[in-house]
């Protein structure tokens, strides 16, 4: 018997985006899989490593915990719409700058955990930063150019504004 | 003008993609593609006696179910033992699929092709494996009893027994001199396992073109090159036509450098059966149990040594726990037990190691591979010696280092590359001074005075290591500037995020003289280049970086002969600044490489303006000579390997402060130092991260990292809840100084970084926590309530 589906409508990094989806869909796999943006990752599938966050409706979220069908309606940022069309977005720019990637699997989780950080809270102390990604596991960097990165964001932010 | 590109901090080229969401993991191709998934056993040890997969049948959008029955001729036998040695004389590697016995939770069992990843792995829930249960080998002590075995056929389940001994040179045996040394100690030293754990496990990809009867493979590989013609083996097909890519890869760190893996062989297998394309996407899960761990050991130390502490005589003894089989040979400790007297000159040496079968997860190389087991002994040792003889641990260190003129030097070893042991150089005691200098080690117990006095249990440690790096045989590289003045460079090891597109276009760059924006890299990927190894053993950027060298050096070469030709130069007179060739101080005469690229390739059919240049009516400079004059050939491209007679030696020494808290035994790192000689740095950015993220993976193996598994056999830790990855809160800020010793056996001067940072930190963090505690630290990694209980019982 074919497995039942659900059709959502999603805002996807500006655009409208429709999918059919079975109920158990992660949010993760109907970005990947359905509307093929696979820049959003899975590392664990169980909530820890933080590659998957997007940003919904803003906020920072696990998109491989969360069933697609229960964001129907609702506003997604992926690491794709971070830019602002070529151009990098100062988060982007300053992870370039300063090393703050090595392989770049965990880096769009980091990105967007990071632009909604930055956005709440423009100036960060090394603490606050330090807290603002430990929800993000990082294989490669050993984190210390992340955390430069963030602070080289911030200053790119404050120049820019 | 050109920039001097060789050893600047250029900005990574493959950032961008990776930072915009266009990068391309294995799990992000394929889209259509069917998707794979595996019933693995549930059990550490079992025979298999029966596989129901009825219930599987009726699931809409199942494709295929397949059991080791359906596995034709070569498919059907064990996978390849791919490091034989003369000292594994029982090695045993996996059925792709389990034959009859099981020996390890997470073998794979049956495999389900489906219309998607949901959809087979419902199949596999609903497939039923009869189980007879065997008692399973857990631990390496309980597999050195041997009172069960792990293969019937494997006696005492011992699968390698290796000795090297260098007598002194007096012709002493070690145990004679260690008797007669004024001084001995003995002991035992303890490390568990842990794994690469890259965030990307691994994946497979394959498509079969039944038109062209080709097929192309996508694996999240170490060595394309090598499953390439591991899948043309297994499936009986010719070689060319199999391709394999490595697309980005999302971490490695030695896992991804073992092949075939069962699924890059039952993939391509399924693809063509099926005509179908099929993708498998590893979850974290299946990465803990099925693919591979490292560094678990037990070392035996015997030691004698003089009233300065000089190592008289060190013998070693290890118990090796390399799982249920044995792929990758015994690598890991051959490594330990040749790695491990490091900077020091050892008055003589014994080693043993007995590399045993246990029922869990297959080790082989994790970043590092046997060396931070080696540096813990060693450097344990060295603690112990000062310990003993009320020296400070740096002093001790300082009067066995091997001196600047010593250079080369013999430790009287074989290597893992089958080649004897022989430093190139080093200069080790200027290393410890810088290292002493940047942490503060003499004025540092005065401070832990100040903080003892503040109630606060401070320590310092250190650890010092050499490491071979860019082990042989060889890697090649192929450059071709083409008539758009483009440079293309190729090489067929793989990349997992150490920016090789960064690095090997920065030697083009320099090499040729053209701008970087003009150089283009590709990496492990066999339609552009089908020879080669893999990246591993830190030595993608000296065996690839040195022969992308070499090779461009012909193209240049080529390029300066073609062009003194048009310029009716002397090609002695000619340099290539910023992509012109030119007369040297006579800046009028030059001409493009594109236009040498051009005139390289004599055409008869002209494609465009440029190329109408080079075709027969444009006027042929000698009419005696043919068009492609004897030896030559068309176009400016060159290849060329570059195949080192033995490893070149990097070097390093770390230092930490720890505190630890009287109350909780909480351990935290106050300070991290780190010294470190790779020879001449090609991009010292790169080389930096690269420490910072060895010294990360140290530290989680030093304090968070361990496979827990039962006396079932069982992984209790499978995932990353309960498998303590370091997050940024728990690394500390790395300060590094580097030391320059370039290596006299390549033509750059370079030796490997990439596994650098990892190697000491167990050895510095139980150095330092065992200085802030005053109790003996031999077991790592260690938790707050190892500590504690340490405590408890010292008291």
């Amino acid at each position: 018997m074919a497995e039942r589906t659900h059709d959502i409508t999603l805002v996807v990094n500006g655009t409208v985006r429709r999918a059919a989806v079975p109920g158990r869909r992660l949010l993760s796999d109907c970005l990947r899989h359905d509307l093929g943006l696979t820049g959003t990752h899975v590392g664990c599938e169980h909530g820890v490593c933080g590659c998957c966050t997007v940003l919904l409706d803003g906020e920072p979220v696990r998109s491989c915990l969360t069933f697609a069908v229960t964001v129907d309606g609702h506003e997604i940022t992926t690491v794709e719409g971070l830019a602002d069309g070529e151009r990098m977005s100062p988060v982007q720019r300053a992870f370039a700058e300063c090393h703050g990637l090595q392989c770049g699997f965990c880096t769009p989780g980091f990105l967007c955990t990071v632009t909604a950080m930055l956005r709440d809270n423009p100036v960060p102390t090394e603490e606050e930063v330090l807290e603002g990604i430990s929800g993000n596991l990082c294989r490669c960097t050993g984190y210390q150019n992340i955390v430069k990165a963030v602070h080289r964001a911030a200053e790119i932010m404050a120049e820019e504004s | 003008m050109t920039t001097k590109l060789f050893g600047e901090p250029v900005r990574r080229r493959e950032d961008p993609r990776l930072l915009t969401g266009r990068g391309r993991y294995l799990d992000d191709l394929g889209r259509d593609a069917l998707a794979a998934a595996f019933v693995r056993s549930p059990h550490a040890h079992a025979v298999i006696r029966d596989i129901d997969v009825s219930a599987a049948l009726d699931v809409d959008g199942l494709v295929a179910i397949y059991t080791w029955e359906d596995l034709p001729d070569r498919l059907a036998e064990p996978l390849p033992l791919l490091i034989p040695h003369p000292a594994l004389t029982h090695g045993r590697t996996a059925y792709p699929l389990a034959r009859d016995r099981v020996r390890h939770v997470g073998e794979p069992v049956v495999m389900v092709v489906a219309r998607d990843r949901y959809v087979a792995e419902d199949a596999c829930a609903l497939i039923r494996v009869d189980y007879e249960l065997l008692k399973p080998v857990v631990g390496v002590e309980e597999a050195a009893q041997s009172a069960q075995l792990v293969h019937d056929d494997v006696p005492g389940n011992v699968g390698a027994h290796m000795v090297q001994e260098v007598p002194s040179a007096g012709g002493l045996d070690v145990r004679e001199v260690i008797e007669d040394a004024p001084h001995t100690l003995a002991f035992r030293l303890d490390i568990e396992r842990s794994a690469s754990t890259p965030l990307e496990g691994r994946g497979v990809y394959a498509r079969w073109d039944a038109d062209d009867s080709s097929l192309r493979v996508y694996s999240s590989t170490q060595t394309s090159t090598s499953v390439r013609m591991a899948v043309a083996a297994k499936l009986g097909l010719p070689l060319p036509k199999v391709e394999v890519i490595a697309p980005d890869v999302g971490g490695g760190f030695g896992v991804k450098i073992v092949h075939p893996w069962p699924e890059e062989v039952l993939l391509p297998w399924a693809a063509m059966l099926l005509d179908r394309e099929v993708k498998w996407t590893e979850d974290r899960r299946e990465h803990f149990v099925s693919s591979a761990h490292e560094r678990a050991q037990v070392q035996f130390v015997r030691v004698g040594f003089d009233d300065d502490g000089r190592v008289l005589g060190l013998e070693v003894s290890i118990l090796h726990d390399h799982g249920a089989y044995t792929p990758y040979g015994i690598i890991v400790p051959i490594i330990t037990s040749t790695q491990l007297p490091g900077p020091y000159k050892i008055g003589s040496y014994r080693v043993e190691f007995s590399s045993v079968y246990t029922n869990t997860v297959q080790v082989t190389p994790y970043r590092g591979a046997g060396r931070p087991q080696a540096v813990f002994c060693m450097e344990r040792t060295m603690d112990r010696i000062a310990d003993h003889l009320g020296l400070d641990r740096t002093a001790v260190r300082a009067v066995n280092f091997i001196q600047p003129e010593e250079f080369p030097y013999d430790q009287g070893l074989i290597f893992q590359d089958g080649r004897p042991l022989i430093y190139d150089s080093g200069d080790y005691p200027e290393s410890l001074r810088m290292l002493k200098e940047l942490i503060g080690w003499d004025s540092f117990p005065a401070e832990k005075e100040r903080a003892a006095a503040e109630g606060r249990r401070i320590g310092i440690g250190i650890g010092c290591y050499v490491e071979g790096t860019g082990v042989g045989p060889y890697e090649g590289g192929h450059v071709q500037v083409t008539s758009d003045g483009r440079v293309h460079v190729s090489t067929g090891l793989t990349s997992q995020g150490q920016g090789h597109e960064t690095a090997f276009a920065q030697i083009a760059a320099a090499e040729l003289g053209v701008p970087l924006e003009r150089v283009s890299v590709v990496t492990g990927d066999t339609r552009r280049f089908g020879y080669a190894v893999g990246t591993f053993a830190s030595r993608a950027a000296v065996m690839s970086g040195n022969a992308i060298a070499l090779a461009c050096r012909k193209v240049r070469e080529k390029a300066l002969r073609i062009a003194a030709d048009a310029l009716e130069a002397d090609p002695r007179d000619l340099e290539i600044t910023d992509g012109m060739v030119h007369v040297a101080g006579t800046p009028g005469a030059a001409i493009p490489l594109a236009t040498v690229a051009v005139l390289s390739n004599p055409l008869r059919y002209a494609f465009d303006e440029e190329a109408a240049r080079a075709t027969q009516f444009a006027g042929a400079s000698s009419f005696d000579k043919p068009p492609v004059p004897e030896g030559d050939e068309p176009g400016l491209e060159g290849r060329d390997y570059y195949s080192p007679i033995r490893s070149t030696f990097a070097s390093g020494m770390h230092a930490a402060i720890v505190e630890t808290d009287p109350l909780t035994a909480e351990i935290r790192i106050l300070r991290y130092a780190v010294v470190h000689d790779c020879g001449n740095l090609i991009n010292p950015m790169i080389v930096e991260g690269q420490i910072h993220g060895g010294v990360a993976q140290g530290v989680g193996g030093a304090l968070y990292e361990r496979m827990v598994y039962d006396g079932h056999g069982q992984l209790l830790n499978a995932s990353f809840m309960d498998f303590l990855m370091p997050y940024a809160t728990e690394v500390p800020h790395v300060e590094t100084a580097h030391l320059q010793t370039p290596s006299p056996l390549n033509p750059l001067g370079i030796k490997g970084a990439g596994e650098a940072g990892v190697i000491p930190v167990s050895a510095v963090i139980a150095s330092a926590v065992e200085d802030a505690e005053g109790i003996a630290i031999d077991k790592m990694p260690i938790s707050p309530s190892e500590l504690f209980d340490l405590r408890r019982a010292a008291s």
